[in-house]
């Protein structure tokens, strides 16, 4: 043991100390240079896109957007529909059955619509999002970009938020319209429940400002998968490994963000509807 | 260091001013400095990991230094942010070590790529200097193939039409020959000395390729761990007796480098 090194004991008892402290470094560091990477979106968003940017935009859209209509219709449809499954039973117990239709559409439009569709994306797109820029961070393309003077955020990152922000709420109104299609499938033709009365609660549950509260969601969502799916790909580390895992994180990253943006988004708006409605009890 | 004197007096286009960069705890350049005749040929060379690449992206401000600072013409490029140097990447072409060619674009477009970022709008004149660039690297005709489906020769050779789209006042070279067949190196060599000779560029060539750099090169610097070790022109770097500078132009391991073989 070298005279430097610190006694065995000592080490042992600032050890845990010393990792907690530097966890608690990394993430403040990680967060501030994520804020700085967004930043840098928000300002090239402002300064606008140039031909390639909407030429990218319009790409990412197709590849994000219109591809991933059938699963997100799909995982919408299925859970739409055992969600009625699992619900009848309590209900109809109550002698509430009827109301099941209230209950699908607010749970439809609200979380399961967002939710789902945030969760979908986050998997399918945002992973090959950051696989993707990673690849030309590994392989040198990004700084090809710098070094002919175009700005990689401006040319790439923002291109691909803008996309998952403009698609992520259309990809919510497909997933919901397929949910409560699903959820009335076997409401109205397994359990027997009558059909005006199914979509009499809907109506009765739903008004417009539900239905923007599942939109604004998803736009927060679209918002924070095309951003963390750059950020991590932008900072992935070297060769196939630093992919890879880099496309680990964006999903683990974003699927804990959308949960926590899901509750402050879900408390916020319910507040706003309080305030400007007060006579009125939120929909929950 | 062995540095002889030079016959070179000419305008010195960029400057490295005793630039130390690390990695972590790997020390890549350790107080270089360095001057780079204008309109003239500089070939770095120095075994993988001695920094050259390195060197290339600092003067183009890919990467800042720790320490020291670097000069394109009197401009300090460690001390610009990436707005302004726009300007100063606009004057020079950079052809990458692995090409770096944008996979979802085609390799026309790869080529017009910096031509239309920098403003040419006339699709016209575009086509020209694509169809003009292709057939300077021996590519005619390859505008609509996507990079996938090039070998890693014909990458490099689209890089380096691309790195020389805009008519680049500085073209930075990370190692133009390597994985091209010696007719085809040697064909890039030629347009190295050519667009020096008739269009006045200045060349910066990261090489392990002797026979390119004896071809190409005004001024030959040897790095080795993050430091000038010989510098001088291909004929003074010929005579120069340094063990490592003559061990690595010959191609030849020396002991510390075959004693794990012994052990076999």
């Amino acid at each position: 043991m070298t005279p430097a090194d610190p006694p065995p004991n000592r080490s042992s008892i600032l050890g845990p100390i010393e990792l907690l402290g530097k966890i608690c470094v990394s993430f403040v560091v990680t967060l501030g240079d994520f804020v700085r990477f967004f930043m840098a979106i928000l300002a090239g968003t402002l300064r606008g896109m140039d031909r390639f940017g909407m030429r990218e935009m319009f790409s990412q859209m197709f590849d994000l957007g219109t591809l991933s209509i059938p699963v997100v219709m799909l995982t919408g449809f299925f859970i739409g529909a055992v969600l009625v499954i699992e619900a009848y039973p309590q209900f109809h117990a109550l002698g509430l059955a009827s109301r099941l239709g209230s209950v699908t559409v607010l749970s439809v439009v609200k979380q399961i619509g967002p939710v789902l569709t945030g969760v979908m994306l986050a998997g399918r797109v945002g992973g090959a999002m950051t696989a993707e820029l990673g690849t030309m961070r590994v392989t040198e393309q990004i700084e090809a970009l710098r070094s002919m003077a175009a700005d990689p955020v401006r040319t790439l990152a923002v291109p691909r938020v803008l996309a998952c922000v403009v698609m992520t709420p259309i990809l919510t109104i497909f997933s919901d319209i397929l949910g409560i299609f699903g959820g009335w499938l076997i409401a109205v033709h397994v359990q027997g429940i009558n059909n005006d009365q199914f979509w009499h609660f809907a109506r009765v549950g739903v008004d417009i400002y539900t239905i923007n509260t599942g939109l604004i969601k998803a736009l927060f969502f679209g918002l924070a998968i095309g951003a963390i799916a750059c950020y991590k790909g932008f900072r992935c580390g070297n060769g196939a490994q630093g992919v890879g895992r880099a496309c680990t994180e964006a999903f683990v990253t974003s699927f804990i963000v959308i949960l926590i943006l899901n509750l402050v988004l879900a408390l916020l708006l319910t507040n706003i509807y309080v305030m400007f409605w007060p006579n009125q009890p939120p929909i929950l | 260091m062995i540095q002889p004197p030079t016959d070179m007096s000419d305008q010195v286009i960029i400057r490295f001013a005793d630039v130390h960069k690390r990695f972590g705890s790997l020390v890549v350049l350790d107080g270089l400095s360095l001057a780079i005749p204008a309109d003239r040929t500089t070939v770095i060379i120095g075994p993988s990991g001695a920094g050259k690449s390195v060197l290339l992206k600092h003067i183009v401000g890919l990467l800042q230094p720790d320490q020291g600072s670097v000069y394109f013409h009197q401009h300090c490029i460690n001390e610009l942010s990436e707005r302004q140097l726009e300007p100063i990447r606009k004057r020079i072409g950079f052809l990458f070590q692995m090409g770096a060619l944008f996979d979802s674009m085609s390799v026309g477009e790869n080529i017009a790529f910096p031509l239309r970022h920098q403003g040419l709008n006339s699709e016209r004149d575009i086509q020209r200097i694509i169809g003009e660039k292709l057939a300077v690297v021996g590519l005619s005709g390859s505008e609509k193939k996507m990079p996938g489906d090039l070998s890693g020769g014909q990458k490099k050779r689209v890089a380096l039409a691309r790195a020389i789209a805009m008519d680049p006042e500085v073209v930075l070279y990370d190692e133009p020959t390597t994985g091209l067949d010696p007719i085809r190196a040697d064909v890039i060599n030629e347009l190295i000395l050519k667009l020096k000779e008739e269009l006045k560029v200045t060349g910066i060539v990261v090489t392990h390729d002797m026979a390119s750099a004896f071809k190409v090169a005004d001024q030959i610097v040897m790095l080795l761990n993050g430091k000038i070790i010989a510098q001088g022109t291909p004929e003074q770097i010929k005579t120069m007796e340094n063990e490592d500078l003559r061990h690595f132009i010959e191609g030849r391991a020396n002991a510390e480098d075959l004693k794990a073989l012994h052990r076999l």
